[in-house]
């Protein structure tokens, strides 16, 4: 094994090895906020400020029974929840932390990031359809209808962004916005990205397919112990994934305008970056409530991805046009 | 040679990989298992077109195909609800004259395929060129304009179906 595949393994290694406790903090750090925001202390008993609540949860989840349902397809359920958490970590391999630190510098970096996207449908359908359950059921046909939709306008919304930059290359994408940030011009498109990453991490206000005051918990009814964990792990991770890219595609990644980028390092600059954008997420979860499901697609048919279109046609023309 | 003899090999591995994913899918009696075997087919020919120099290609093999159709496929199967009956009932328990049809003309499609593998130098394409989005791009809009405009046409008369038949009947929607 040569040197060079080595360094590269550590890095995946300790990216990983950050990526898992952060978003396990996470779970902490959304119900302190929460309560923070409702008027109320949120868990604050282990540790200083609660923070190693998490680690609590992890223990007691360790202990729990993984009961695996009799009526179950006991191959698909077991296998559901770990192809969503490989999907979402898999995508952490084309993002760019700094000009040195990311796993892959890979060519369709934007197209592989949309594919793993698409594939981490299959964890909740298929988790919902092994369970043989009628509320996982629905939560499953939910989150394939729903995700499928939205996917949809995520694809669309960023294609303004290779349009403007020339390239599906993630690290080329941030250096194309040294001048100025994409956010500049595709303002629109970043907010159809924004919440169509939402939809496709099902997370409060379009978390239908767990809805719990419908559905008692969706397309994980059945499930319990690590496998539940690791959805959990899934979601957050996947809060984190959306924040990322959306600051690699419109917030131009590790850089900063002239006088911030001296003050800090590149990747403490995108690091606080993302924890602006999961907070955003966390304070969406506590300020939104829940649509019906038809509200929902038809948003999505009817809003978002005409939004979405105009976007990119004006994009174009504008480009044609020697604007942009 | 060691890095061109090891991507020929990943090569034939994702080829191995697909040939037999596909034959687990018309072999299967389990509905969602034969789907998840046909995501499996497809992700191991997306890896090829990855081999081939064509990223982009594998790209959207895995966006449109794994991730977008066949989930579809899997939400018509949960919809429907395909339970046991069906898997005692399927066709391909009632004996080889089925089969025997789809089976041949399989066979011919595969001495077709070997035929055109072993004549086309295969090693030459494995390492050549990259075929990336633009290029893509300039074949579909240039040579290929009127296959993309038929496939086109295809897609509106099964949207226009598709419209026809989610109409609420009050609304006329019968056929």
């Amino acid at each position: 094994m040569t040197p060079e595949i080595m360094w590269k393994l550590l890095e995946i290694i300790l990216i990983i090895s950050l990526l898992i406790p952060i978003a396990a903090t996470l779970v902490w750090v959304e119900r302190r906020m929460i309560g923070i925001w409702q008027d109320r202390h949120g868990p604050n008993r282990v540790g200083p400020f609660g923070i190693l609540q998490s680690l609590a949860d992890l223990l007691k989840i360790l202990g729990k029974e993984d009961w695996i349902p009799p009526f179950s397809d006991r191959l698909v359920f077991v296998l559901a929840p770990v192809i969503g958490a490989v999907c979402v970590l898999m995508s952490f391999a084309v993002i760019p932390f700094t000009a040195d630190i990311g796993v892959s510098d890979l060519n369709i970096g934007l197209l592989f990031f949309l594919a793993m996207a698409s594939l981490a449908v299959y964890s909740v359908v298929l988790a919902g359809w092994a369970s043989n359950s009628k509320y996982a059921l629905l939560g499953g046909m939910r989150a394939a209808a729903q995700t499928v939709s939205y996917e949809v306008f995520m694809g669309l919304s960023v294609m303004g962004v290779v349009l403007l930059t020339g390239t599906f290359n993630l690290r080329d994408i941030v250096l194309a916005q040294t001048d100025g940030w994409l956010i500049q011009s595709q303002f629109v498109g970043f907010s159809v990205f924004l919440i169509a990453g939402i939809a496709e991490s099902h997370r409060l206000p379009f978390d239908l397919p767990e809805a719990e005051t419908e559905l008692t918990g969706g397309f994980h009814t059945e499930y319990s112990g690590l496998k539940f964990a690791l959805f959990f792990l899934g979601e957050y991770l996947s809060v984190t994934l959306i924040s990322a890219m959306s600051v690699v595609l419109f917030f131009g990644g590790w850089l900063m305008p002239a006088p911030l980028d001296t003050w800090l390092p590149p990747l403490v600059w995108f690091i606080l970056k993302v924890l602006f954008f999961v907070f955003f997420f966390i304070l969406l979860r506590t300020s939104l409530p829940r649509p019906r499901f038809d509200q929902l697609l038809a948003f999505g048919w009817q809003v978002m991805l005409p939004i979405a279109l105009l976007n990119l046609l004006v994009t174009a023309a504008l480009r044609l046009g020697g604007v942009l | 040679m060691s890095r061109f003899a090891s991507i020929e090999g990943l090569f034939y591995l994702a080829a191995i990989i697909a040939i037999v994913a596909s034959l687990k899918v018309v072999t299967g009696k389990n509905t969602v298992h034969a789907l998840l075997y046909l995501v499996i087919s497809l992700l191991a020919v997306a890896v090829c077109f990855y081999l081939m120099g064509a990223p982009f290609a594998a790209g959207l093999e895995v966006i449109v195909y794994a991730g977008a159709i066949l989930v579809l496929f899997v939400f018509a199967v949960m919809m429907f609800g395909l339970g046991i009956d069906e898997m005692h009932n399927a066709p391909q328990s009632k004996g080889l004259s089925l089969w025997a049809g789809p089976a041949f003309l399989g066979s011919l499609l595969l001495v077709e395929l070997i035929f055109v593998i072993d004549n086309s130098e295969l090693a030459l394409q494995l390492n050549n060129q990259v075929v990336d989005a633009k290029q893509v791009g300039i074949l579909l809009y240039g040579p290929y304009l009127l296959a993309v405009e038929i496939s086109s046409f295809l897609l509106l008369a099964g949207l226009v179906a598709g419209y026809h038949y989610a109409k609420p009947e009050h609304r006329g929607g019968r056929l």
